[in-house]
């Protein structure tokens, strides 16, 4: 009888509503499960179920709980239908709950078992995560490895790279021009790794114009990016045994607005006319209209960014481009540190193997086996 | 000491924060919290200095006469009323600081910006002359992408469209691809290298 009522409910939606009073496992959704949400800081459970067969005529599936100590399960929220999972987050951690979820059709709920026992609590280790910290011990280790190399005096090859063999022949030529040099560190703030990286640049850079006795002015957009960018500079000038040579304009805020910023910078370039300009950071929209006024009022250019949409725009605008990783590889490049040349090593390893890795995966799912879960970051 | 120090604290807070991004516990949360309202913090510092710098600059060049000084004080002008505004009477959506804002800040700030159709103009007329193989390469798909994603390039030919869209989805997506695989590397190595006291140019250089 029961399979009959069963068969004839999944035959015939009109002969469903006369179905569900007599046939409630048909309807209510089932294996309730019930988990601690996992790689979380706590006081969260994740409610899994198997929805109601008749999932296309449920209204809503509500989400009932129950702690320890209560009598009776109270309703704490509802999903719409298709939807196999709720997450409560109003729990306190170590208390013990069960729930139940109830498919509502027609006005009736139709409840499923009560879940298995769970309480929640944090965890001390992201295991969404391990992936990450394998490659950035590996990477460590890399790096850790071609230093040690460097150090113990072994030569290491690193290809030419034009922009940055222009940088003495930039600074160069504004000493004999008797013209400033134009150094923009992007509008990035210090949180990008751009920037941290045009800061590693401009202290090359500074140490090349103290060396000259040339000027040169940097204009900030970020307070904290001026501070920073200020101290390079004088350190520069220290470093080099002249440190009565800097000078406290060189260094300069201008805002924080992005085309205010651009519309300064063109001025600077329109009034001072500087001989070199250096564009090294993370830059947007106004990538062009600097790099363009730039090249109108004749200047030398030398431009780097891992902004991959505006790269076009100073490979167009200037007479070198360092692209993504070039940036990167830009301080060691100058400053020719043995140990900072053998980092650039294990960055070419590390890539080598991440296409290794890609590759190999990606062969791996054109024959049916899918790893791509491993690179995963949660 | 003055190197030591300064090395001494990237390396605490540098594997502090690797450390944080692996612990999902509450207790590592309010760490990076708290690091966070540091920032905050300092950056009010910092501010008060850029903003001490701005004014010591344009003031200079008041004092000084120097070419288009005139500007400097409309710098400096604006900077006194927007803050005076802003601190007398607020910044709500209604108050003159946001009426000024909207009326004056932003209609400039997309003058600026509209200016960019003008230099890309004139970049592409610079770049797109066929001086070398890449030159001519680079008009040539240039070409082929404008014509394709217009409706003229329907009319010339229908497969013109999906040709275009494969020169950017596939030749050009590859390339940009490989320079952003280099940017993470090199964004790690740099952030390694910092953190481990081996990139020391931002002290201004080695010892």
């Amino acid at each position: 009888m029961v399979l009959l009522l069963v068969l004839l409910c999944h035959c015939s939606p009109v002969l469903l509503s006369p179905c569900l009073s007599f046939s409630l496992f048909t309807a209510s959704p089932s294996r309730i499960e019930a988990i601690d949400k996992p790689n979380d800081a706590g006081s969260t459970i994740q409610i899994f179920w198997t929805p109601s067969p008749i999932d296309s005529r449920v209204e809503s599936y509500i989400v009932l709980r129950k702690a320890e100590s209560d009598t009776l399960y109270q309703r704490i929220g509802s999903t719409i239908r298709g939807v196999s999972l709720f997450e409560d987050d109003e729990i306190e951690d170590g208390i013990v709950y069960t729930y139940i979820v109830a498919a509502l059709i027609d006005g009736v709920q139709y409840s499923s078992q009560q879940s298995n026992a769970v309480s929640s609590g944090p965890q001390i280790f992201h295991t969404g995560r391990i992936n990450i910290l394998v490659a950035l011990i590996i990477y460590t280790l890399l790096l850790a490895y071609f230093v040690y190399k460097a150090r113990s005096g072994k030569n290491l090859y690193i290809r030419q790279i034009a922009g940055l063999t222009a940088v003495e022949e930039a600074v160069g030529r504004a000493t004999e021009m008797g013209k400033p040099i134009l150094y923009v560190p992007g509008l990035g703030d210090i949180d990008w790794t751009a920037t941290i990286a045009s800061m590693n640049i401009l202290g090359e850079v500074s140490k090349k114009i103290a060396l000259y006795d040339t000027k040169i002015i940097v204009p900030n957009t970020w307070s904290i990016v001026y501070t920073v960018s200020k101290e390079v500079v004088k350190e520069s000038f220290v470093s080099e045994g002249r440190p009565e040579k800097f000078q406290e304009d060189y260094v300069r805020y201008v805002t924080e607005a992005q085309f205010g910023f651009a519309a300064a910078v063109n001025g600077i370039m329109i009034r001072e006319k500087p001989a070199t300009n250096f564009f090294v950071g993370k830059f947007w929209a106004e990538s062009l209209i600097m790099a363009e006024t730039g090249a109108q009022t004749g200047a030398f250019q030398i431009a780097g960014t891992d902004s991959v949409l505006q790269l076009p725009f100073f490979v167009t605008a200037c007479d070198y481009t360092l692209m993504g990783e070039e940036l990167y590889a830009a301080s060691a490049y100058l400053s020719r540190e043995p140990v900072l040349l053998g980092s650039l090593k294990a960055q070419d390893y590390g890539k080598l193997i991440a296409l290794v890795i890609l590759g190999g995966f990606t062969i791996l799912a054109f024959l049916g086996i899918n790893l791509l879960s491993l690179l995963r970051v949660q | 000491m003055k190197r030591k120090i300064p090395l001494a604290l990237c390396f605490i807070m540098g594997i502090s924060m690797i450390v944080q991004f692996f612990i999902p516990h509450p207790a590592s949360l309010e760490f990076s919290s708290v690091i966070y309202k540091w920032i905050i913090v300092l950056m009010a510092f910092a501010l008060v200095l850029a903003i001490g710098n701005l004014i010591r600059h344009h003031g200079n060049k008041i004092h000084r006469r120097k070419e288009d000084w005139q500007y400097s004080i409309v710098t400096l002008a604006g900077m006194v009323a927007m803050a005076t505004i802003g601190l007398a009477w607020g910044i709500d959506p209604d108050s003159l600081y946001q009426r000024i804002y909207l009326n004056v800040m932003a209609p400039l700030g997309g003058t600026m910006f509209a200016l960019l159709a003008y230099y890309m103009a004139s970049a592409a007329y610079r770049s797109f002359r066929a001086r070398s193989l890449e030159a001519t390469l680079l008009l040539l798909s240039a070409f082929i992408v404008m014509i394709g994603f217009m409706p003229f390039g329907q009319y010339l030919h229908p497969r013109f469209p999906a040709f275009a869209e494969w020169i950017m989805k596939v030749p050009n997506m590859a390339s940009q691809r490989g320079i952003l695989l280099g940017v993470a590397f090199g964004s790690i190595a740099t952030a390694l290298k910092i953190i481990l006291g081996i990139e020391r140019s931002w002290l201004g250089g080695k010892e």
